[in-house]
């Protein structure tokens, strides 16, 4: 079931009597195609978990629809919306069961949807075997593991069959290893349900591994939306750019002069046709190149050495961070006896950005 | 026995000894004066030791009066002032404009003085030369018969006691009640709701449940606190409440003491004993239908 967001706006007055309302999300449009795995993916604070409110009929749109497939289900409340919701903190009731969790929804369901006792046991049982809970269905909540209680509430979202798939921050109160084992898992649930999912989460990585799409948003506003790829190879604006990938890429304040890109003194690539003006030149840590020649001077500071790889920290003066971090293939060789390193930059991982705006400029 | 648990012991003592003095020792004792007959304080002395302080009092019409009508008391008002107590504190929890000014209304019974109270409940059922009470004139007004719900009919008479012990329960069960309610983690709605839950399947099977211990230390109490009625009975109806057929099994027992025929401790102490054990049975069977239905 394809999931069409359109013009989806939530304002929320604000404290106080003259204060302007709040906007969480604004002027949000998305199709999510059907069967897709997608990532809203912010800092806090930036509308994510209200467009999942949103999206479940938790909360109201100020303006703009919402459709599941066809259906305009914009005024239908939450419990008629037919969607399966996995909360932060998975809100699974304390007094029931896992099975009793898994039923309820389907104890809920009327008309010709309503089903005898054995076939809710024969759904639950089914939904629990596929998260992998089969054993555990006479525990009740608090004498199973963070993991454990996670497959539960997934389980909950998805036996009465939803319509859409939403988990909000998901993995958030797992442990590390836990949360790669995890998103794995629900990648793996999602991909043998083929139930349109969407998920919300602050952990680019998290969103980057396991999205077939993603949306990076900031402050209600959606900055932009793709393959995960894509996204981090081509990112529309400043705040994307930074808010992708781990390390985070390196910043400098540079300006376009003459057709070409300075940092510094070095001019680090070509940008003809491009008028002159300050900008960011924003490098990936796999962008950089170590070369005797190259145009970027920095300061050295410590290299880390990290297996397959080797990181080089340094700094630079034009840099916004105090320090700079390039990954380079642990091949290569750095004289950590010298003062300074110099870097040429792969022309694919480099991006410019207007100075006043933050908005791509593109040079070449 | 290590010293750290020689050292629990000893902070516990202070209270052990205070409890073994004020409470266990005098039970002890009552349950000692029940099994002599015709114990008198002064000389200490007593006729003989045996079962006859029972059977007195199990044949003692005030007796029976009184526990039919301290029964009559817990079964009508522990349920209603309860399920009462619910409707309002859920009422509340749901409203937002003024629910600060409802809350302190329901709550101001508790802290107004009991003459008031009885002043208030004077007035609307007491007659007096130049009225019959407010509810009276209610009555009258449309159509019916006036009663008198002070020193008339036995039904006029209870109704009148439990609803004024309702009412004075009442501020604290809704106290309780609007806290536990507030405690309710809003995301156990939230999945309820997408779940597809109605109201009322959320109430019986989210909400109930969620509130069952606080809602069972309410019914516990309650019934422990009408069982051991009698201010509100003297308050109402006097000190000479056998002849207003109003007594209770407390107000038999300081009659039995202190009372205008008292001076027989032995029957007071069986009759208290009695109590104890009544109280002792409810408790239990309430301690085990909790087990099946509260979820801590």
């Amino acid at each position: 079931m394809k999931v069409v967001l359109q013009n989806l706006t939530k304002k929320f007055p604000g404290r106080g009597k003259k204060s302007e309302d709040v906007v969480a999300v604004d002027n949000f449009n998305f199709e999510i195609p059907d069967g897709k795995l997608v990532g809203l993916l912010g800092p806090s604070g930036c509308g994510k978990s209200t467009t999942l409110n949103l999206l479940c009929g938790l909360l109201k749109p100020t303006s703009g629809k919402v459709f599941f497939g066809e259906d305009d289900v914009t005024d239908l409340p939450a419990e008629n919306r037919g969607v399966g919701m996995v909360f932060q903190n998975y809100a699974l009731y304390p007094h029931l069961t896992v099975r009793q969790n898994i039923i309820f929804p389907l104890q809920n369901l009327k008309g010709k949807d309503k089903m005898s006792k054995e076939e809710m046991g024969k759904k639950a049982l089914e939904v629990a075997k596929l998260v992998q809970i089969d054993e555990l269905m006479d525990r009740k909540p608090k004498e199973l593991s963070g993991g454990q209680q996670q497959r539960v509430a997934i389980a909950r979202a998805l036996v009465k069959r939803p319509r859409v798939l939403l988990l909000d921050e998901p993995l958030s109160n797992l442990d590390a290893r836990l949360r790669l084992q995890t998103r794995e898992e629900i990648r793996r649930i999602q991909r043998e349900t083929g139930i349109t999912t969407v998920f919300v989460t602050h952990d680019q990585e998290e969103a980057m591994s396991i999205s077939d799409m993603i949306v990076v948003m900031r402050a209600g506003v959606v900055q932009q939306i793709g393959k995960p790829q894509n996204v981090y190879d081509d990112p529309v604006n400043l705040f994307v750019a930074k808010f992708l990938g781990t390390p985070p890429i390196n910043v400098f304040y540079g300006r376009i002069k003459d057709g070409g890109l300075y940092i510094g003194d070095g001019k680090i690539a070509d940008a003809a046709g491009v008028p002159d003006q300050d900008v960011y030149a924003a490098v990936r840590p796999e962008g950089f190149i170590l070369d005797d020649n190259g145009p970027l001077c920095c300061g050295l500071s410590r290299v880390e050495i990290m297996g397959r790889d080797i990181s080089v920290v340094s700094t630079h003066d034009s840099a916004e961070n105090p320090v700079i971090r390039s990954i380079i293939s642990s091949e290569s060789n750095v004289n950590t006896q010298s003062p300074e390193v110099r870097f040429s930059v792969k022309p694919n991982k480099l991006f410019v950005f207007s100075g006043q705006t933050e908005d791509r400029i593109r040079i070449n | 026995m290590d010293k750290r648990n020689l050292k629990g012991w000893l902070y516990l003592l202070p209270a052990f000894l205070f409890l073994v003095v004020f409470m266990i020792y005098p039970l002890i004792d009552v349950f000692i004066y029940s099994f002599e007959e015709g114990f008198n304080f002064a000389s200490q002395s007593f006729f003989g030791v045996g079962t006859y302080n029972y059977s007195y009092i199990l044949h003692d019409p005030y007796f029976l009066q009184a526990v039919k009508n301290t029964f009559i008391l817990v079964i009508i008002t522990v349920p209603l002032s309860t399920g009462i107590a619910l409707l309002i504190s859920l009422g509340l929890s749901s409203i937002k404009a003024l629910r600060k000014l409802f809350q302190t209304v329901y709550f101001l019974p508790y802290v107004t003085n009991t003459l008031a109270v009885g002043l208030v409940f004077m007035i609307l059922f007491k007659p007096t030369e130049y009225t019959d009470g407010l509810v009276n004139l209610i009555i009258s007004w449309f159509g019916g018969s006036t009663v008198d719900f002070i020193s008339g009919p036995y039904w006029a008479k209870m109704f009148v006691l439990c609803f004024y012990t309702i009412w004075v329960v009442m501020p604290f069960k809704i106290l309780i009640l609007t806290s536990a309610l507030a405690s309710v983690n809003q995301d156990y709605y939230n999945a309820a709701k997408v779940d597809g839950a109605s109201t009322f399947k959320t109430f019986t099977k989210i909400t109930l449940p969620m509130i069952s211990p606080s809602l069972f230390y309410l019914i516990i109490t309650g019934f422990i606190g009408a069982f051991k009625a009698y201010s509100d009975a003297v308050a109402l109806f006097g000190t000479n409440l056998n002849t207003a057929e109003m007594n209770t099994i407390v107000g038999y027992v300081y009659d039995m003491l202190y009372g205008s025929s008292g001076g027989y401790p032995s029957f007071a102490s069986a009759a208290a004993i009695i109590l104890f054990a009544i109280v002792l049975t409810i408790t239990c069977i309430n301690l085990m239908v909790s087990k099946k239905h509260v979820h801590y």
